[in-house]
């Protein structure tokens, strides 16, 4: 009666996020799009420059966002996948003076790897647990990435120095508006892909596994094979925005990858809305321009700003920008009847 | 042979601090089935306290007793305000709400004491224990403390009734709630306690890390480490746990040329993984069966 009853009365890791309250309608996602075009062309290049870095932490962001609010599991991770991704391309373009653009589907490729191998041992843990096993990764990047062994190709605790490219066929544009079109043609590019696969017979095997891990079985679902996918995908995802954040920043160095990466990128899914793939670039802008926010504020309390903030989303708007552009809709369907 | 020896000592001596973060994240989630990942913080926030006391002239035991009784009280103030109101939500919120808790103590106790590392006195001294030079008294006391610690749970969980009540609110709720148990106030009791024994290991750690605001970081990861490779479910298992890392560490390091201090998150990493890989259950864990 025991073992029956524990199952039955246990809490969701994550809550069941419908699979078509997780995009954008049409209309909606053709005005984002227009305003991401259109806004680089009137502001001044440290604001472009920004916004690439907001395209890029979105893209990890929702990376996470695949494997927690589709699969339901945790990773506080994200931060090493981020850097194994970052390294690879930074590696290829200084040491093997390969093209920026080919780097990146390597970066993914590599990163995919290393996430599905690390699914391995996390299939054992479940819930706290998992996200303190990817607590550890995420702690010991950058150390790995310091050793001495590896030195000759990671330049150790001094990092790598990455040029910018400029844009390419002549074209009269400043190298971060290049990198900004480049980096949303990629944005884009992932996001449909993530819609698409969300939507497939994986997608479905995801969300089966997070809403009943045992019906999931039963309907002949592969736990196992699926749950480390979800983790090569979203990590194969993160390495590819890790990769450009390397070319947008043009620096890699460990102590640019630590744990504070990988939390914040937790946070952003969950002020973004966990399961609401749109979500993850209002979370991204959260984790850009808060903390600048909360250093106004008060310079030594950033850290305390920022988690109380977070308390405040978690108890107001728990649904995080989800919930707020439901509300958002509602209200405009009320005012439209009137 | 005197080399091995000698390095197992040492070994066990700094497994002493792993054994009591270990003990502490193992007998939480038995006892309210949730880990605190701001456990670690909350400890280092208490030790600051006891710091602060000492500072103003309180005698080492006196500002022992107040940190603990602080702490106590502490973490039934922060379940009652922040997670009671969690309890029904999905376990990401509550993960989020950890995450919040850490940055928000870390950054106040940066705050407060700043970030300047601070010797951390220790009431055995830290002459050589039985003539070993390995092994100090204040390790030898550290050891002791966590053997006491864990005697004393076992006893308080076995005998009392506050400890079964503890344990029937966290292994079946419902039932526990039909035999006229508070639950909910079990719960704030485990938080307490957890914050408590915290609070005891970050003053039995500071004399050898010293004290500032990150202490804690590699010693929650090498607990963490300790309490899978000694089994999640048992307490017992944590503490040998916490001694075998320690003795591990300490092996690696002597006997594998190259791996230095540089590599002590890795190798705690690696430990989880390999562990999770060929022996999920620990060392002294029980298997976890579900019904299907």
């Amino acid at each position: 009666m025991s073992a029956a009853e524990e199952i039955v009365t246990e809490a969701a890791a994550v809550e069941a996020v419908p699979k078509r309250a997780m995009t954008l309608g049409y209309g909606t996602s053709l005005v984002v799009l227009a305003a991401l075009i259109l806004i680089p062309l009137f502001v001044k290049n440290f604001i472009i420059f920004q916004m690439t870095m907001l395209l890029i932490y979105a893209l990890a962001v929702m990376a996470l966002n695949i494997l927690t609010g589709g699969s339901g599991q945790f990773s506080l991770g994200q931060s090493a996948f981020y850097a194994v991704g970052a390294y690879t391309s930074a590696i290829l373009m200084e040491h093997a003076g390969m093209n920026y653009a080919l780097t990146l589907p390597i970066a993914g490729i590599v990163c995919f790897g290393f996430g599905f191998l690390f699914g391995q041992p996390a299939l054992r843990l479940s819930g706290v647990y998992l996200a303190l096993a990817t607590f550890a990764l995420a702690t010991a990047m950058p150390q790995l990435l310091k050793l001495g062994y590896f030195e000759h190709w990671t330049g150790g605790v001094q990092g790598l120095v990455v040029t910018k490219p400029d844009a390419p066929f002549g074209l009269p544009m400043s190298q971060d508006m290049w990198l900004y079109y480049f980096t949303l043609a990629v944005s884009i590019g992932i996001y449909i892909a993530s819609v698409n696969l969300l939507r497939s017979r994986s997608g479905r095997a995801f969300m089966a596994i997070r809403d009943n891990e045992i019906a999931a079985s039963a309907m002949g679902v592969d736990v196992a094979l699926y749950k480390t996918l979800a983790f090569g995908v979203s990590a194969g995802i993160t390495g590819v925005a890790g990769g450009l954040g390397a070319i947008a920043v043009q620096f890699v160095a460990p102590d640019g990858y630590t744990i504070q990466l990988a939390i914040s990128l937790f946070l952003g899914m969950v002020v973004g809305g966990v399961g609401w793939l749109p979500g993850s670039i209002v979370g991204s802008a959260f984790i850009i321009f808060v903390p600048n926010i909360a250093e106004g504020i008060s310079k030594g309390l950033s850290g305390a700003v920022f988690g109380v903030l977070l308390f405040l989303v978690i108890f107001l708007v728990p649904h995080g920008a989800r919930q707020v552009a439901i509300v958002a809709q509602q209200l405009a369907a009320k005012l439209k009847k009137n | 042979m005197e080399l091995f020896a000698n390095q197992v000592l040492a070994g066990i001596a700094t497994g002493a601090i792993y054994a009591c973060m270990a003990l502490a994240v193992v007998m939480i989630y038995q006892a309210i089935d949730h880990l605190n990942f701001a456990q670690g913080e909350m400890a280092m926030f208490s030790t600051f306290v006891s710091w602060q006391l000492m500072q103003w002239g309180v005698p080492y035991w006196g500002a022992f007793v107040l940190t603990v009784a602080f702490s106590f009280a502490a973490g039934i103030i922060i379940e009652r305000l922040l997670f009671k109101p969690l309890a029904k939500a999905p376990i990401l919120t509550n993960v989020a709400g950890f995450i919040a808790l850490y940055a928000i103590i870390n950054s106040v106790a940066g705050l407060i004491w700043d970030f300047t590392i601070k010797q951390y006195p220790t009431p055995f001294g830290s002459s050589p224990f039985l003539g070993s030079q390995l092994i100090s008294t204040h390790q030898a006391g550290m050891i002791g403390i966590t053997l006491l610690m864990l005697l004393l749970l076992f006893f308080f969980f076995r005998f009392t009734r506050v400890g079964l009540a503890m344990r029937a609110a966290a292994s079946l709720p419902e039932s526990a709630r039909l035999v006229g148990i508070n639950t909910s106030w079990m719960i704030a009791l485990g938080w307490g306690m957890a914050s408590a024994i915290g609070s005891i290991a970050g003053m039995m750690i500071a004399p050898v890390v010293f004290l500032e605001p990150n202490m804690m970081l590699g010693v929650l990861i090498y607990g963490f480490a300790a309490a899978v490779l000694g089994g999640l479910t048992s307490p017992f298992g944590a503490v040998m746990g916490g001694f075998l890392v320690g003795i591990f560490e300490n092996l690696v390091g002597t006997y594998i040329p190259g791996v230095g201090n540089e590599l002590k998150l890795p190798i705690a990493l690696a430990l989880i993984i390999v562990v999770l890989v060929v022996k999920p259950a620990g060392l002294f864990g029980r298997a976890i069966v579900k019904r299907v």
